[in-house]
């Protein structure tokens, strides 16, 4: 594949921040999109803007259509058995707070286990954190190795017949980890529990096969992958959502409605309470269109290429310190001796280039590893080898001037 | 990079490479713990306060140049401040900060050191690094 002809495609990319030409290095909090994504937004607003699954007009049939088209994308994408699992969200952590509330509220109890990791997200941390407060179930995580990488024989040791519940991410977005979530989804099935993945940092990076993996639970979001922001998914298997409590009661999503009781429709659009976001759903669609029209695999190779230039480059760098595994996705969350995270964030800002700096939602991790924030650059098929001189000579710069104003 | 001295003065970096009160007090003090969620910068403030008056001051904390070298500033400005004093100057800070301070009123307030931070206003994403020793003050010296 070809980056500097993939970055046209994406308007955002061709200005100039603070008087330099804007190096986007923040993917992994949002990706950009492409033209096609903006394109199918806008002509949805433009030439068939209406409510789905109740028009019996034109414009409803079209929008219903483009609206259940993309879930029929979707469960391509992820190789679902059916789009009865595939359940519009507004994004992962929406599609994480469903399992919780939905499902885990209502299955574990008290004396159960529910297993995470220190690696997570807050978003997979906090609705687990909470629904074993709320049941009384213990917490439980499975140790890290050394470089904060979740190992099989850890999981092996920590996941017992009293776990119901695991909940992994599948890449980490601090460290790029790529945690063995199919080896995982093993030990968790051979001891009747269920597995939660958060694949917010995976589904835009690499091949994600439901099947293959066989999760019970996978969560991911559109505007990582140049998608628009507020759609997400939530895959289930069917018999674990037929099993799930609604989380949202409204509109849409019934089957009959009495003054004291009701019944909902079936999977998926039990899930998906009120007016579904059918733009959002649209663009995901095109934005999976797009993905597929590159290729996973090679936006995967392109990115490894990238992330081991960076790697490369960055150890180069004296006093910088890299979090995180050799083998990753394509991230690199680093410290620098000379100055903050924030402050590195400010410098290379005037230079045009765009990091992320701070606990990343990550604030057990951040204690883990013994900082109170890093910095992070973060990569997409449109980042270049160039994209990466820049950041490095930003980084020499933040250095010179912050050795410079102390000396 | 004058946008860049703008924001890191020499002074700034003085009082983040040497900060002034940086510690605790053994015996009992006014303490306020305050962090910033969003970047996870955080700040243990003490105050002695003595018949309406803030006698001494000492932080401890982790965070960026711009929110440990603003807490050195606030500790030694507001030594010796009556309470309502010490409330004004955090109100005049803020809104500095927000770029709706006036001149003459600045010059008036006689800031010292703290001035250098006006630069900050320039760096809206940085606000919020300058502000949280003085929001910790503002909240220990009202409750």
């Amino acid at each position: 594949m070809n980056a500097k002809e993939i970055r046209e495609l994406f308007p955002i990319l061709n200005q100039s921040v603070n008087g330099h030409p804007l190096v986007y290095l923040d993917s992994a909090a949002t990706s950009q999109k492409p033209v096609q994504v903006i394109e199918a937004v806008d002509r949805y607003y433009r030439e068939y803007n209406s409510n789905v699954h109740r028009g019996v007009h034109t414009l409803g049939t079209l929008a219903t259509d483009g609206y259940e088209g993309a879930r029929e994308k979707v469960r391509t994408f992820i190789n679902a058995k059916e789009t009865a699992e595939v359940i519009f969200t507004r994004g992962t952590t929406t599609s994480l707070n469903f399992v919780a509330q939905g499902y885990a509220r209502n299955f574990i109890e008290e004396g159960d286990e529910i297993v995470i990791t220190e690696v997570e997200h807050h978003s997979n941390f906090i609705p687990w954190q909470q629904i074993a407060k709320q049941t009384g179930a213990t917490l439980k995580f499975i140790p890290l190795a050394e470089d904060g990488t979740v190992t099989v024989q850890a999981a092996e040791q920590t996941i017992t017949s009293n776990t119901k519940l695991v909940a992994i991410g599948y890449v980490s977005n601090v460290l790029g980890s790529i945690n063995p979530v199919k080896e995982i989804a093993q030990i968790v099935h051979r001891h009747g529990g269920v597995i939660v993945v958060d694949g917010a940092q995976a589904a835009p990076h690499l091949k994600v096969d439901v099947q293959e993996l066989d999760c019970d639970f996978f969560a991911f979001s559109g505007h990582k992958m140049a998608g628009p922001t507020g759609i997400g998914v939530l895959y289930g298997k069917r018999t674990l959502l037929e099993k799930m409590e609604p989380v949202e009661y409204g509109g849409e999503m019934i089957d009959f409605v009495d003054l004291y009781d009701s019944t909902w429709k079936e999977l998926p659009w039990k899930f998906e309470g009120g007016t579904p976001i059918i733009a959002g759903a649209i663009g995901l669609g095109a934005a999976i269109d797009f993905v597929e029209s590159i290729g996973i695999d090679a936006i995967r190779e392109h990115e490894h290429q990238l992330v081991t230039y960076a790697m490369e480059r960055l150890r180069q760098i004296d006093g910088l310190k890299i979090y995180g595994p050799e083998e990753r996705s394509g991230l690199v969350t680093f410290t620098m001796n000379e100055a903050h995270p924030h402050d590195i964030a400010t410098v290379l800002d005037t230079e045009g280039i765009a990091i992320r700096a701070g606990h990343h939602c990550c604030q057990p991790l951040m204690k883990w590893l013994k900082v109170s924030s890093t910095a992070r650059a973060s990569f997409y098929l449109y980042n270049t080898e160039e994209d990466i001189d820049a950041l490095v000579k930003g980084l020499i710069k933040t250095k010179e001037y912050f050795g410079n104003v102390f000396s | 990079m004058s946008s860049l001295d703008d924001l890191y003065r020499r002074v700034i970096m003085d009082h983040y490479q040497k900060p002034r009160n940086r510690g605790e007090f053994e015996d009992g003090a006014l303490t306020v713990n305050m962090n910033n969620p969003t970047c996870g910068d955080r700040i243990q403030l003490q105050m002695k306060v003595e018949d309406g008056k803030v006698t001494d001051a000492r932080f401890t904390g982790e965070g960026c140049s711009i929110s440990m070298s603003s807490a050195s500033m606030m500790t030694e400005a507001i030594k010796g401040l009556e309470v309502d004093e010490a409330l004004a100057r955090a109100d005049l800070f803020s809104r500095m900060m927000k770029g709706e301070a006036s001149e003459e009123e600045i010059e008036e307030a006689d800031l010292g050191d703290i001035e250098a931070l006006q630069g900050v206003s320039k760096f809206p994403a940085r606000i919020k690094c300058a502000t949280l020793a003085w929001k910790a003050m503002e909240k220990g010296l009202r409750e």
